[in-house]
């Protein structure tokens, strides 16, 4: 029991510490740097930089780092960037975002995921802190807040723009689809997809899901899918669960035509991954890094250089996000000694009115709920490349 | 014919299960401690058996070879460093400090080799083109994949059998899990028995890495860590302790997954895996081939 | 009252007390003056949130004696029906305190419910097969939950599961399945977790040093012992469950209504664990350490952003030493020895105190 105490007592000493000290530390920094590095705008975004989910965060920080670089070496507005772990959770999403308001943020990239996006947005509309998320697609991250922006499509648009293809194209008749039931992006897209294939007049033959839990075997869903007569399947589904879906379809011999989203690029530079399993499978999505065009070209060269990996349509997305900041604070006039609430304003302003070129698309706008519209492109991939259709 | 083929799939993830929980099994006999970290050191086996095959180009046998003796390396020096200065701890101290560990090897291996995922090349090969065994036509089919790792499953349950009830380091462990006080007055070394039993488990949880990968390729940090914690489901399902009983309990606990999937509904099938453990617990207390142990009084 | 003349655990718990009130006040005065960082006012909340579900856990595995690893999903169970409920109700109720007590009382309700659902077949097992029954139902609520449906229209709320079939007249959807609640009302404030914190601490004290607090523990110590002497271990063992349960769902709403969304996901494995780590740093049955335990260890993740891509190796280093070091018998002894010199009054035998 004496031990107990007197553990209990440096423990109170050591809360005390790290809060007074970190509390005071912090603020002071913030000044600090506000006051001696006034020449760029904070940018400040949140996202899985560990845990299961950190692929899609460290692609983000990655490709805004080399968008940074790249934006500053012009002469122009500056910007700082800082990327601060959400572990892909809404709680430690807010206490990252907090961090980053000490740090003196003024324009945020909200946060990479859906879930943690729905709960930074609310702060950055209380807080009048421009979002402009690379890669949260869900609808929730917008809805209702006056000055929170998506880059990458938002959910239903990938549902219903997916449906809508394959009903022009006549890509199939019978339709499968297995979704992963725990994840906001995955079920989604799904809903969306159903209610506009329903309004199609498209045949959903088998619908199957998963979990984070049960992401293994998928021997199941195929069997059910290959039962139903489907000779499309839909996969609303990030590409590690894609990959193994492919190999077990292709060890039970069945070749239905398969159809992904945004979230499947990335199969094709997966490292031990044997290409010729993503045979002909169909996916929407904005960016492919073997597009042909100098942008793209310089970006997966300097990617790759920098990080030696294949950037995927995260880093695309986050890389569009800080040039689309920076066309934006230039075309207002925008300096660093501005607050985020003054920021803000002329963000929003502009975003409403302005058009974009980027990777992930060209003459992409902003519609006042926030979401972007631009072209999705329909790639197939043959002779492990994406084509497009 | 689709009955077939269920049972067919459930045997395959019930066979991954099964080697996984093999491993738990023998720490979590002996030594009495739930180790979190298992899972991950499932993780550590099958990135060294990645690298050592697709970077370095070595053939699949000297790859899990490797794999093993890194792994029992690894195990030695966890058990070293954070579980055997609580030898008279409390349980609950030790599964705290197992927790952190499987923090700290997560984290390491995403720092290491980054959390992109990996695919895997089975170390099992082809025959004929072919990755399993066509039966009726085609029609149905076992990877070879699911029989190596059955034939392992089962030679590491003799194996370990035997080492258990025959040999003398065998007896040795069997009284420190039964009493570590007598087992150590009887002039048996408590400490290196229960080294021992951790470089076994590590081992075993090599070979499992190389299996769960070769069976399902997607490597990444967090590999281990749920199919661990279905393995001490399955353990707990067989009968804590019981080497047979890890066997059958992973194998059934495949079955009613794929079965759950398939006859119920794949939305709800992990709720019905745990719902099936409750009531099997509920009328056989200590799992299926559980001794029953009669309370001291 | 005489802080001398009182009796020891009377002392301790009055401590315990002074300690979250003095910590309350000097926070909230802080904030007032701007003199804590965003960072850690966000945190406010969900440090008392953790600091409840920690306590109550403790409950369960300090003092009731049984390793609980699914503490989580009453979280859950208090966190999806409590936030329904605050929707619910703040469609007519202006004043959130109100609406925050009611949603407390239904997500408490509801957690207290399932509490008994599981408790009743669980408790009959005991170590480790419980330990494994707590966490596969920890599992079942969050599957169960990750596909309910629920939507509310003119006509009240309405419910489904699996597959969403909800018709209804308009309306908005509340929680949608996987994707989770979201527009919650974020109606939580630091004195409503603060309240929480304290009518918590006054059940368990109070619980503890009444006759049924005796019997849990003594069941605890030696069921054999206790069943002799006509304890009833059913309804003493379920007792406590229950009170634990119902106070996790209590947190629960806390913690959801802090923040805009929230998942299913959320209150898995990980959760049950982490608030695991709490009790058992803080010590077994020690009200006072799991506050603490609970405050530190959420807040340390935050001190350690400096550590940037090794923070979370970091947290794993210090968690794994945390435990070396309190364990280490030599450590042990040279704390006891040096605090012997000025303490020689310390009883013995006390299990359990603030």
């Amino acid at each position: 029991m004496k031990l107990k105490k007197v553990l209990a007592a440096a423990l109170i000493g050591a809360m005390t510490l790290t809060t007074f000290g970190c509390g005071g530390g912090d603020a002071d920094q913030g000044a600090a740097d506000q006051a001696g590095d006034a020449t760029a705008i904070k940018v400040g975004g949140t996202g899985p930089l560990t845990g299961g989910a950190s692929i899609y965060g460290i692609a983000v920080q990655r490709g805004a780092e080399i968008a940074v670089e790249e934006v500053n070496a012009l002469g122009g507005v500056q910007f700082e960037l800082k990327m601060e772990d959400d572990a892909h959770d809404a709680e430690k999403a807010v206490n990252a975002y907090n961090a980053l308001k000490d740090w003196g943020m003024q324009l945020s990239l909200n946060s990479v995921t859906t879930t943690p996006g729905i709960a930074t947005s609310e702060l950055n509309a209380a807080d009048s802190i421009f979002g402009l998320t690379p890669s949260a697609s869900g609808t929730g991250v917008t809805e209702g807040k006056t000055n929170v922006f998506q880059m990458c499509f938002a959910d239903p648009n990938q549902g219903s723009a997916s449906a809508k293809y394959i009903s022009d194209q006549q890509l199939g008749t019978k339709i499968g689809v297995i979704y992963k039931n725990d994840d906001a992006y995955s079920s989604g897209i799904y809903e969306t997809f159903k209610a506009e294939a329903d309004a199609l007049g498209l045949e959903i033959v088998s619908e199957t899901t998963f979990t984070t839990d049960s992401q293994n075997d998928f021997s199941v869903q195929l069997q059910d899918a290959k039962n139903a007569g489907a000779d499309l399947l839909f996969l609303p589904m990030y590409y590690d669960a894609a990959s193994l879906i492919l190999n077990q379809a292709n060890a039970m011999d069945y070749a239905p035509k398969f159809f992904g989203v945004d979230g499947m690029d990335g199969i094709l530079t997966l490292e031990g991954f044997d290409t010729t399993l993503a045979e002909g499978v169909m996916l929407l999505t904005p960016f492919s890094a073997d597009a042909e065009d100098e942008m793209t070209k310089n970006f997966v060269a300097k990617y790759q250089e920098k990080y030696g990996e294949v950037p995927n349509q995260f880093a695309a997305d986050a890389y569009d996000c800080i040039y689309a900041l920076h066309q934006a604070c230039t075309a207002a006039g925008a300096t660093p000694d501005m607050s985020a609430e003054e920021l803000n304003a002329l963000m929003v302003e502009q975003f409403t009115t302005m058009s974009f070129d980027g990777l992930t698309g060209e003459g992409a706008t902003w519609g006042e709920n926030g979401q972007v519209s631009k072209d999705p492109k329909g790639m197939v991939i043959q002779n492990g490349a994406y084509v497009g259709m | 014919m689709e009955f077939l083929f269920n049972l067919i799939s459930g045997i395959s993830l019930g066979s991954i299960y099964a080697i996984i929980a093999l491993g738990y099994t023998m720490v979590y006999g002996i030594a009495k401690m739930l180790n979190f970290a298992h899972g991950d050191v499932i993780m550590v086996g099958a990135y060294i058996c990645f690298f050592a095959t697709m970077r370095f180009g070595m053939p699949p046998l000297a790859g899990v070879l490797l794999s093993m003796v890194v792994c029992t390396m690894l195990g030695i020096i966890i058990e070293r460093l954070a579980y055997k200065p609580l030898r008279q701890a409390p349980a609950l101290a030790v599964l705290i400090t197992a927790i952190g560990m499987s923090y700290f090897l997560q984290n390491s291996a995403q720092l290491l080799w980054t959390s992109s995922p990996k695919v895997f090349q089975s170390v099992v090969g082809t025959i004929n083109g072919q990755t399993g065994l066509k039966l009726f036509d085609g029609a149905l089919s076992v990877s070879y994949v699911t029989i190596v790792t059955i034939i392992v499953c089962v030679i590491i349950m003799l194996a370990l059998v035997t080492f258990v009830n025959k040999t003398k380091t065998g007896k040795a462990m069997r009284a420190v899990s039964e009493d570590k006080g007598a087992a150590q007055l009887m002039g048996i070394n408590v400490n290196t028995t229960i080294s021992l039993t951790f470089a076994i488990g590590s081992a075993l949880a090599a070979v499992a890495g190389v299996l769960l990968c070769s069976a399902y390729p997607t490597l990444v940090p967090t590999t281990g860590a749920m199919p661990g914690i279905k393995a001490f489901t399955a353990a707990v399902f067989g009968g804590i302790g019981s080497i047979p009983g890890a066997l059958i309990g992973g194998i059934l606990l495949g079955i009613i997954e794929i079965f759950a999937k398939a006859y119920i509904t794949t939305q709800l099938s992990d709720a019905i895996v745990f719902a099936v453990l409750i009531v099997v617990l509920l009328v056989k207390p200590t799992g299926l081939l559980g001794k029953k142990v009669s309370e001291k009084v | 009252m005489n802080l001398k003349t009182m009796n020891k655990t009377t002392r301790s718990n009055f401590i315990t007390y002074a300690m979250v009130i003095v910590a309350f006040v000097v926070v909230q005065a802080m904030a007032s003056t701007g003199g804590i960082s965003s960072s850690l006012k966000g945190q406010l909340v969900p440090i008392c949130a953790y600091i409840v579900m920690a306590i109550s856990l403790n409950l369960t595995v300090g003092v009731l004696g049984e390793l609980s690893l699914g503490h989580a999903g009453f979280m859950s169970v208090g966190a999806f029906s409590g936030v329904i409920a605050a929707i619910y109700f703040g469609q007519t109720i202006e004043n959130t305190a109100v609406v925050m007590i009611l949603a407390m009382a239904v997500g408490g309700f509801f957690a207290a419910v399932v509490g008994v659902l599981v408790g009743v077949p669980v408790l009959r097992l005991s170590g480790d097969y419980l330990a494994i029954v707590t966490l596969a139902f920890g599992e079942i609520i969050k599957g169960i939950v990750n596909n309910l449906y629920v939507g509310m229209d003119a006509n009240g709320l309405h419910f489904c599961m699996i597959k969403n079939t909800l018709e209804m007249e308009g309306g908005k959807m509340l929680l949608n399945g996987p994707m989770g609640l979201t527009g919650i009302p974020r109606i939580a404030t630091f004195t409503m977790g603060f309240v929480l914190i304290m009518v918590c601490l006054i059940v368990i004290f109070n619980l503890v040093n009444s006759k049924s607090g005796r019997a849990i523990m003594a069941l605890r110590d030696n069921k054999i012992a206790a069943q002799s002497v006509g304890i009833n271990v059913t309804s003493y063992k379920l007792m406590a469950f229950v009170i634990s349960a119902a106070m996790a769902g209590m947190a629960g709403v806390l913690f959801a209504t802090n923040f805009s969304t929230v998942v299913a996901s959320k209150f898995d494995i990980n959760t049950s664990i982490l608030v695991l780590v709490f009790v058992v740093l803080g010590g077994l049955g020690n009200m006072r350490g799991s506050i603490i335990a609970a405050t530190v260890l959420t807040v340390l993740p935050e001190v350690l952003r400096e550590f940037s891509e090794y923070r979370m190796l970091v947290y794993a280093i210090v968690l794994i030493v945390m435990m070396l070091a309190t364990n280490n018998p030599t450590l042990k002894n040279a704390i006891s020895n040096f605090t012997g010199k000025f303490k020689r009054n310390s009883g013995k035998g006390e299990k359990v105190n603030g």
